[in-house]
């Protein structure tokens, strides 16, 4: 069981994270709101409780690393970063205007500087960096852990399952791969357009040690990230059920609709004050 | 000692390289018998990833490791770590700068028996089309050693043309390697061959069998990226045309870099390379290069056609 008050601050951490997310995207121009609420309250668990890092020290050797696998979720992972105080949050609402640092997809060079670890963007990479950066830090006897957050959609991608033989292959029990299982894919449900089957049943067959997990049930979270860094000698992945959209009545009644969309003036005033926590 | 063949003596840089410097890592993808890898797994075990046949993984995972502060040395044939990586190179790597080296192993039609499917003719293309990454391809056993470890020492992503053919060196053992100074092999004053690779050889062949006809300059062109308008203009100084020379495609290779970097003073020029087309099977590499019309042969007829 875990503090009730831990708890409830990353709750209130999630809800700051799809505040962020909402600011960032503005009204007008189109932003990815569903994945990103879909893995929002991991995110907020892992800056916000279970990774260590440090904004004022962000490139010590041992810090944890994320990997955004799903890198079109950005905002959500800039959200989490600026929040932490990696960069001012006014920030945000740059994301993707010509010359911002904050770049549609995360870009190492525009803003590695701000925590971003990896480039990603192409889906289906980032399991394989996070296999090199477990790896490189295993040499180097760096306790450091590698999550790799991914898309369930993302799993067609055949690189993901050279990575998951490689993980296993070499035993990085360092890396701890999180499938944002929203059950949707750009142009429809998974189910209706490429059915993965059991992704769970999937990744055992790899060797790898599952955790299933409500990805929307804070203490759940962190029973499942927790677990996962106890694991001897395998590597771990978190299969994280969520509602692409969640958190707002409209993207969870649209998720195909929000999965890469603009908010109208009135959506985006209605989640502010969804997301305001004044109700707190 | 003279470097037997290029791919040893990519192997034994590796390794002494790998002996003053711990963040080594090679990676291979099944093939490090070919590639030499495998003499780096004899020396270095600890630091040898075996990744099975999984090129793609195998380049991301590079990223990862350069990320953490190893510099990760990937290893196929050269159509396969560019070819079957090429999305990876370009977005896990080029994107950020990350400080990969990719080897480019049996490169061009050095694998001759294989055929297309393992000949690589439009490596260097792709490779030079991405922002970022140093392309060289170096002309022989010992300047495969001197650029392995001038590799090394560069910081950001390097693709390195290895061939797997037998042949001697032109160019000396113990010379520095400058990532992207052109080396002028032979002096001459009417027409100037820009070779790369295997072709430096033939080069300087075709110059010797021209002497006293034609003052032919001979420049070796390792360093195919970056290369500087400034100093292809020098190196073909007064010569009043060009012949490049590759073993690889006309199309995107050297010859197309060397038109580039020319376009605002440009100078009559012929292209030997292989005129779009896919390899083949044969026997050995010679009759490839016969097959293909790279030889001194095919550049003296160009060199005699430009210097009308």
């Amino acid at each position: 069981m875990f503090d009730k008050d831990v708890v409830k601050y990353l709750e209130g951490k999630a809800r700051d994270l799809r505040r962020n997310v909402v600011y960032s995207v503005g009204v007008n121009y189109p932003g990815h709101i569903g994945g990103s609420f879909s893995a929002a309250d991991v995110m907020a668990a892992l800056y916000f409780h279970k990774m260590k890092h440090d904004p004022q020290n962000r490139y010590m050797a041992d810090r944890d690393r994320v990997i955004l696998s799903k890198g079109h979720i950005a905002i959500l992972q800039y959200s989490a970063l600026a929040e932490a105080g990696y960069f001012p949050k006014e920030e945000l609402r740059d994301t993707k205007q010509l010359y911002s640092m904050l770049q549609g997809h995360p870009d190492l060079i525009k803003s590695g500087h701000i925590g971003i670890e990896a480039g990603t963007g192409s889906l289906g990479q980032g399991l394989s960096i996070g296999c090199g950066m477990a790896l490189g830090l295993r040499m180097d006897n760096n306790p450091a852990t590698t999550y790799v957050i991914m898309g369930d959609g993302e799993l067609a991608e055949g690189q993901n399952w050279e990575a998951a033989m490689a993980a296993a292959r070499f035993g990085l029990d360092n890396l701890v791969a999180i499938v944002d299982k929203n059950d949707k894919q750009a142009q429809g449900t998974i189910e209706g357009r490429f059915s993965l089957g059991s992704i769970a049943d999937k990744w055992r067959a790899f060797g790898w040690n599952v955790l299933e997990i409500d990805g929307h049930d804070m203490e759940d979270i962190l029973k499942g990230l927790y677990a996962a860094g106890e694991a001897k000698g395998v590597p771990s992945v978190i299969v994280s059920s969520t509602v692409k959209g969640k958190g707002l009545d409209f993207s969870e009644a649209h998720p195909v609709g929000f999965h890469n969309a603009p908010l109208t003036q009135e959506q985006y005033d209605a989640a502010m004050a969804v997301f305001s926590g004044e109700e707190n | 000692m003279p470097h037997a063949n290029q791919r040893v003596a990519y192997g034994q840089a590796l390794i002494d390289a790998g002996r003053v410097n711990d963040k080594i890592v090679v990676l291979d993808a099944d093939l490090g018998g070919s590639t030499m890898g495998k003499m780096f797994e004899t020396e270095f075990p600890g630091r040898h990833l075996e990744v099975g046949i999984a090129e793609a993984n195998m380049t991301s995972m590079a990223a990862g490791l350069a990320l953490v502060g190893k510099i990760p040395f990937t290893n196929s044939f050269a159509v396969f770590s560019t070819g079957r990586s090429y999305d990876q190179i370009r977005q896990s790597v080029a994107i950020g700068n990350v400080n990969v080296k990719i080897c480019g192993s049996s490169a061009g039609l050095s694998d001759f028996g294989d055929g297309a499917t393992h000949q690589s003719v439009e490596d260097i293309a792709t490779m030079r089309a991405l922002p970022n990454i140093t392309v060289i391809c170096p002309a022989d056993p010992n300047e495969a050693y001197r650029a392995t470890l001038a590799a090394v020492e560069h910081v950001g992503p390097v693709y390195l043309r290895i061939s797997r053919a037998d042949y001697e060196s032109v160019t000396p053992e113990d010379k520095p390697f400058v990532i992207g100074e052109p080396v002028v092999m032979k002096d001459g004053t009417d027409v100037a061959v820009l070779a790369t690779g295997y072709m430096v050889g033939p080069a300087l062949k075709a110059a010797a069998a021209l002497e006293g006809r034609v003052s032919v300059k001979v420049v070796n062109i390792h360093t195919i990226k970056p290369l500087d308008a400034e100093k292809v203009l020098a190196a073909v100084g007064s010569c009043k045309a060009v012949v490049t020379a590759e073993e690889h495609s006309i199309v995107g290779g050297l010859g197309s870099a060397v038109a580039e970097a020319m376009r605002g003073n440009p100078k009559p020029t012929e292209f030997i390379g292989v005129r779009d087309e896919f390899g083949r099977s044969a026997h050995n590499f010679n009759e490839l290069m016969e097959h293909y019309e790279l030889t001194p042969k095919a550049i003296e007829e160009a060199v005699l056609k430009m210097n009308k």
